[in-house]
């Protein structure tokens, strides 16, 4: 059994109550960071630990606190990002709703660090009954005296507030996010300024991933140095994974950085296998967003090395032959999967998604849905296979925001490695189209 | 004691050194150097706070960050919103990539635009011809059905023409900051996002007309000057009056005696001086409103005048191009505006001209 430091009391039945999260040993680390620590030992703590941002950048937790602009007189404010819409990602939805306490907690101890005093939840609207949830640990807190003026006599005061979003993938992307917090449109803002810098109501910000802000409790509770430990080179501690698609047993798991990959999607303590009888043809690594590879590129780096379940590994060989950890949105393809339709159903996604804001974006993601469309459907031709891949490039890089670069990363990483199979949609549109059909002559592991 | 000097920074455009304040963008450093080497703006608008940043028109490369970290940035960055730094080398037209991008750009704006330019009101004027006219490819790769949407009335004087928009924002921006009460933006999220007043509600304030100014394209259209004339007709005159709303001073456009538009005084960019009320603009057609402060000095910034593409055609082997510089000669624009046709047809310039077509239609 590997380390579980999110999930470890998740099976505990009561968890999502004060008392019994209280009894598991939770706010300890609050009562630890208030009265016993300043905000800067709290960051340093955090930076010892190496973790990094769980939302898909992986940019470093510390980092991007220690980047928080501190001018005199202005607030400063902290929000968590639980706006998790990634297709293939639902690690946030699933901690929220079971172990509420432990977002609530970090808050706390996180918003202290900073010198935020109002601190917010931004969650998806879909997500109503967690908002319940989080609404109901929130009131809890406040009770026993975690929230609120003056908590547990340190003379800091902190207020909690749940938000709920319009249901929009784009205010996930943070400074959308904080346009949309702010009662706007959510449209991505331009950067710089930065959000460290001028966020919120245009004061300094720090935005953070639900799993970010859930780790913090066991790092001051057992010590950045120990959070270090866990894992592999810079891909330190334990991550959530969301595990869908063909495998035997989806679900949300907790890995430890750095496990191979092959024993993540093989063994019974995770996935347990390809679905029974089939055979592994693809795997989106981190969420929709990541480049798809084949099988054989998932289990073995291109040079022939074991793949390990870290940013680095994954991403090992570039956007050739490598792919991102991403959101650990882990989707598994067995053989019955046609990538042309999964590809052209990524694409819809993004298409429908789009703010609409900058050009490259807004067009280019609908010209890809429908020449992607058109190809799923017979009527494509051997050009729009370049066609795809010139305006993927096109799009990639060049937009406000990276909503560009997750739509484009697909569809370029499909046609990368699954070429064949989109001119045997173009060259037999007959046989492509008829329900259930697939190409036979992709490689399989 | 030394003296204070306010600090400077060096900028290097394509080359071109410039010396800048701080807190300039690229673009503004570019356009201080001059046309040549400014990058093409879509949406940025400078009266417009916040505006830019949106139609990536202005990508441009950073080949170095500044003098004291000259690392190249590794994306290519929108020049209107991105603030120079002391040392910092950008390259505008001189860059493959950049070239590349903006090629995309054009083909990304065009793909949903009805190309209806034969009919448009703004065909002669349109910043979409310009940048597509100097930045794009002549063929389109798009095969599917372009988004179309139906005309609407936005008010008594405005009609919005939304297929034809490329979102840029700026009449957003316009009716944010120079009109109060705003009733009119973006709805919907990607290519189906339209411009619209909520609920089809007008817009009904004193400088709401002023959305026609700012619109890069023909999609908001002066509806007491909607299929009036082509802009190339008609003769731009400044005037001004004694306006209590506004500035007063507008440009009158001319087709024989009969002011056909009244519109605000446009810089080189483009961009609107002053903007000016709905009264100057929609009401006093009649030159007795007006103080005729006479000819206003053309910037021929468009598709259908003959000057501005004339150094850039070396540049551009396309075969439109080496037509129209075989064509066109310089036109000077000081000399007096000539209406009566027999006089033009006495002209030196007419009669060259004419052998010139003959010639080349004998070819």
């Amino acid at each position: 059994m590997s380390l579980k430091i999110l999930t470890e009391h998740c099976s505990t039945p009561g968890i999502e109550t004060f008392e019994v999260y209280r009894k598991k040993g939770g706010y300890t680390a609050v009562e630890k960071a208030l009265k016993k620590m300043t905000p800067d030992e709290v960051v340093e703590e955090v930076k010892k630990s190496g973790v990094r941002g769980r939302g898909g950048a992986g940019f470093p937790m510390g980092m991007k606190w220690s980047f928080l602009a501190k001018p005199e007189g202005v607030p400063r404010y902290l929000v968590c990002n639980a706006d998790e819409s990634e297709p293939g990602t639902f690690k946030d939805h699933y901690l929220m709703k079971t172990i509420p306490h432990l977002l609530v907690e970090g808050m706390i101890i996180s918003s202290y660090a900073l010198g935020a005093n109002k601190s917010f939840i931004y969650v998806r609207g879909e997500l109503m009954y967690v908002i319940r949830i989080l609404e109901k640990a929130i009131e809890e807190a406040k009770a026993a005296g975690f929230l609120g003026k003056n908590i547990l006599g340190s003379g800091y005061d902190l207020e909690l507030v749940v938000q709920p979003g319009g249901g929009a993938y784009i205010c996930g992307e943070e400074t959308a996010l904080l346009e949309s917090l702010e009662g706007k449109r959510g449209n991505p803002r331009n950067k710089p300024p930065f959000p460290a810098v001028k966020g919120l109501y245009q004061s300094p910000t720090v935005v953070n991933n639900v799993e970010s802000i859930s780790t913090v409790s066991w790092i001051i509770n057992n010590g950045g140095d120990a959070y270090a430990a866990v894992g592999v080179g810079k891909s330190t501690g334990t991550k959530l994974i969301s595990a869908s698609g063909h495998i035997n047993k989806p679900g949300v798991y907790e890995i430890e950085l750095g496990l191979s990959c092959d024993e993540f999607l093989n063994s019974d303590e995770y996935c347990g296998g390809v679905r029974t009888g089939h055979r592994l043809k693809a795997v989106v690594a981190g969420g929709s967003s990541v480049p798809i590879v084949p099988g054989s590129l998932f289990l073995k780096t291109a040079n022939g090395e074991d793949r390990l379940m870290s940013y680095e590994s994954l991403s090992d060989g570039g956007f050739a032959t490598g792919t991102m950890l991403g959101s650990g949105g882990f989707i598994a393809f067995d053989e019955t999967a046609c990538i042309v339709r999964n590809t052209w159903n990524f694409s819809r996604f993004y298409e429908h998604e789009s703010c609409g804001q900058c050009s490259p974006c807004r067009e280019g993601t609908g010209w890809m849905q429908k020449v992607l469309n058109r190809i799923e459907h017979g009527k494509g031709s051997m050009s729009d296979i370049d066609l795809l891949v010139d305006v993927s490039k096109k799009i990639e890089g060049n937009t406000i925001c990276p909503l560009g670069d997750a739509a484009a990363w697909p569809v370029a990483s499909a046609i990368r490695h699954f070429r064949d199979e989109f001119e045997w949609h173009i060259k037999h549109p007959l046989e492509a189209t008829k329900p259930g059909a697939v190409y036979a002559g992709a490689v399989l592991v | 004691m030394e003296d204070i000097k306010p600090i400077m920074f060096k900028v290097t455009v394509d080359g071109v050194e410039v010396e800048v304040a701080p807190g300039t963008t690229i673009m503004q450093a570019a356009r201080q150097i001059g046309p040549e080497v400014a990058p093409p703006a879509m949406c940025y608008y400078e009266p417009l706070k916040g505006s830019g940043g949106k139609c990536r028109a202005c990508l441009v490369k950073v080949a170095a960050g500044s003098a004291k970290d000259p690392r190249p940035m590794p994306k290519l960055v929108a020049s209107c919103i991105t603030p120079v730094q002391d040392g910092m080398v950008v390259e505008n037209f001189t860059n493959p990539q950049v070239v590349e991008a903006r090629k995309g750009v054009v083909e990304f704006l065009l793909l949903n635009h009805p190309l209806d330019c034969p009919v448009c009101d703004q065909a002669g004027e349109c910043h979409l011809q310009d940048f597509a006219f100097e930045n794009g490819v002549s063929t389109t790769r798009y095969e599917e059905e372009r988004r179309t949407f139906e005309k609407e009335d936005i008010g008594p004087y405005i009609q919005l023409h939304m297929t034809r928009c490329v979102l840029c924002y700026r009449c957003v921006y316009t009716a944010d900051q120079i009109t109060d009460g705003r009733v009119h933006g973006v709805m919907g999220r990607g290519d189906h996002a339209e411009i619209s007043t909520y609920i089809g509600r007008a817009i009904d304030n004193d400088f709401s007309g002023n959305v026609i100014d700012v619109c890069p394209v023909g999609a908001l259209t002066d509806k007491t000057y909607r299929f009036k004339n082509r802009v190339w007709f008609s003769k731009p005159v400044d005037a001004h009056c004694d306006c209590d709303k506004c500035s007063g001073k507008v440009q009158l456009w001319y087709r024989g005696d009969e002011v056909i538009r009244v519109t605000a005084r446009k810089n080189e960019w483009g961009e609107v001086k002053e903007f000016i009320c709905n009264t100057c603009r929609f009401e006093k057609k009649k030159t007795s409103d007006w103080v005729i402060e006479g000819p206003t000095k053309v910037n021929r910034a468009s598709v259908i005048s003959a000057n501005k593409y004339g150094a850039n055609l070396i540049k551009k082997p396309d075969f439109a191009l080496k037509l129209a510089e075989s064509q066109f000669k310089k036109i000077d624009d000081s000399r007096p505006y000539v209406n009566d046709m027999a006089e033009i047809k006495q002209s030196e310039d007419y009669k060259a001209l004419m052998q010139k077509n003959e010639s080349f239609f004998k070819k």
